[in-house]
């Protein structure tokens, strides 16, 4: 059986909020799925699975704020989903947070696997000690519980993974021990439970610990648009920490892509019209195949070549805020393709509604001011990607072409570069190919 | 069609492609780039939603001609009555 974790949807993501379970258990879904929104600093996200089988149980219920990587649901094959689509409304407020005090009697047997993938024998029952299978005291090794003080709620007082998990100190991990009183005021008045300090026995948080947590609380509530640029703002102060950037910048001639432009849309119909924005979004993909160390992650302490080319947007929101979602494969298709999808990405953007996948791919972002005249822009790399392309507005310039100087649309873009895993000299010929590109449009 | 029908449908247009702003009013001689903070993508969104209303197709070279919300009903209007 899998367990369906709280994902990172951002590089300075610590937990988010269960806003909406699309599935209940007993749906059967698919890799890619939708199975849940989580609501982020960075708005309301669209959460895909990324293994398929059967919803068995909905550990977390909506409305609640776990830490990332907290297990929301167990997906199996099927053999346990026993429990009614209503049970996800009747998750009990039990103790931890987490977990349903519901267990059943026994958990299906399922073959080992590594990562987030927990097994439990049904049958094996421990000679020594309190009754526990295998998979059961490896969980409760792993967290560090002793089974001697742990009650069994199954069958014969067996102990299941479920009163493992919840036998964990508050303290040691993520799962809180709080009383059902004391969970409600804290949802009546907005406390973070993960950030109160529990009084009670074994650090279980009570009324009191809530009520005294919310006092410093009191004060300005804070706007989602607010929570979105702190979130940005820590983002960024980290990429400034660790990332030593470079910057090499190029004017490019856009004169041959916006005539090819406005040729082909007066060929077109209007709802298949383009915008100059798709032939740079599909020119830096391009030239990233070109210069693939650009096209990475950076991850325990080196960089990681991505094989696709995920070219994430940066999209600023009306209200206030910036998201930068990966438009995937974006070197791939027509771009008429290409142009539809960005439109949709956008739209889903500012309207809500991003995917999980979207938010976590992106090998590279491109950001573009230059709608707003801006004539250059100096970005900052989103962690943990390895470089950033900024684009200027399309200005007349005078420029020379044939020994004439003749007025011309061009655009400087920047290169933001990871010290770490390319230089100067690299980062100049990706926006050499950036411009070679952009100079036979028909090609893109 | 009169200015006075066709002004909700572009109003209704513009709110599909930028339901922030739904809850503004919208005044006519706002600059929907610089001060509704639209851009060019949302334009042909925007464009595409009068095509799709309205049958009226505006041409690239036109778009300085729907600057502003009141610029559009003028334009659309014309385009109608021509049509």
């Amino acid at each position: 059986m899998a367990e369906f974790v709280m994902p990172s949807l951002g590089a300075d993501m610590t937990a988010g909020t269960l806003a909406k379970w699309r599935v209940a258990p007993g749906d059967t879904v698919s890799q890619g799925d939708i199975v849940a929104e989580v609501e982020t600093d960075k708005g309301l996200i669209e959460v895909e699975v990324f293994e398929g089988g059967v919803v068995e149980r909905l550990l977390v219920r909506e409305g609640e704020k776990v830490p990332v990587g907290t297990p929301l649901a167990e997906i199996g094959e099927g053999e346990s989903a026993s429990v009614p689509a209503s049970a996800s409304a009747s998750v009990p407020a039990s103790v931890p947070v987490s977990v349903p005090a519901s267990v059943p009697a026994s958990m299906p047997v399922s073959a080992p696997a590594p990562g987030s993938i927990i097994s439990a024998g049904a049958s094996d029952v421990g000679l020594d000690g309190p009754m526990a299978s295998p998979a059961v005291r490896r969980r409760a090794h792993e967290l560090d519980v002793s089974l001697e003080g742990v009650r069994g709620s199954g069958a014969h007082g067996r102990i299941t993974l479920d009163d493992v998990q919840g036998a964990v100190p508050a303290a040691s991990g993520d799962r809180v021990r709080i009383s059902p009183y004391a969970r409600r005021i804290a949802m009546e008045r907005g406390v973070d439970i993960l950030r109160v300090h529990g009084t009670g026995p074994g650090g279980a948080i009570q009324a009191g610990d809530v009520l005294s947590a919310k006092a410093p609380a009191a004060s300005k509530p804070v706007s989602p648009a607010e929570r979105m640029q702190r979130a940005i703002a820590a983002a960024m102060t980290r990429a400034n920490d660790e990332i030593p950037h470079y910057y090499v910048e190029h004017t490019i001639d856009m004169g041959n892509a916006l005539r090819w432009l406005r040729e082909t849309n007066a060929a077109l119909g209007v709802s298949e019209r383009l915008v100059s924005g798709v032939l740079v979004l599909r020119a830096v993909a391009r030239a990233l195949r070109k210069h693939e160390k650009l096209n990475a992650t950076w991850q325990g302490g080196e960089a990681v070549p991505s094989e696709e080319v995920h070219v994430g947007l940066a999209v600023s929101l009306r209200g206030g805020g910036l998201v930068a979602p990966a438009l995937r494969n974006t070197d791939q298709g027509s771009l008429s393709d290409l142009m539809g999808r960005m439109t949709d990405l956008v739209s889903r953007a500012r309207a809500g509604g991003l995917r999980s996948s979207e938010m976590t791919s992106a090998t590279i972002t491109l950001t573009s001011l230059g709608e707003r005249g801006v004539e250059s822009v100096t970005p900052i790399i989103f962690p943990p990607q390895v470089a950033i392309v900024g684009c200027g507005a399309t200005v007349e310039r005078p420029w020379v072409v044939g020994g004439q100087v003749v007025p011309r649309p061009v655009m400087r873009v920047t290169l933001g570069g990871d010290h770490r895993v390319s230089n100067g000299h690299l980062g100049a010929r990706f926006l050499s190919a950036l411009d070679r590109l952009l100079q036979e449009p028909e090609k893109l | 069609m009169t200015s006075d029908e066709i002004r909700p449908i572009l109003l209704r247009c513009l709110f599909d492609v930028a339901p922030d702003i739904a809850d503004e009013e919208v005044e006519d001689d706002a600059d929907l780039r610089d001060e509704l903070d639209l851009d060019s993508m949302d334009i042909l969104r925007w464009v595409q939603g009068i095509h799709k209303e309205l049958g009226v197709e505006i041409p690239e070279e036109d778009y300085g001609k729907i600057a502003t919300l009141g610029d559009a009903i003028d334009y659309v209007t014309a385009r109608v009555e021509r049509d």
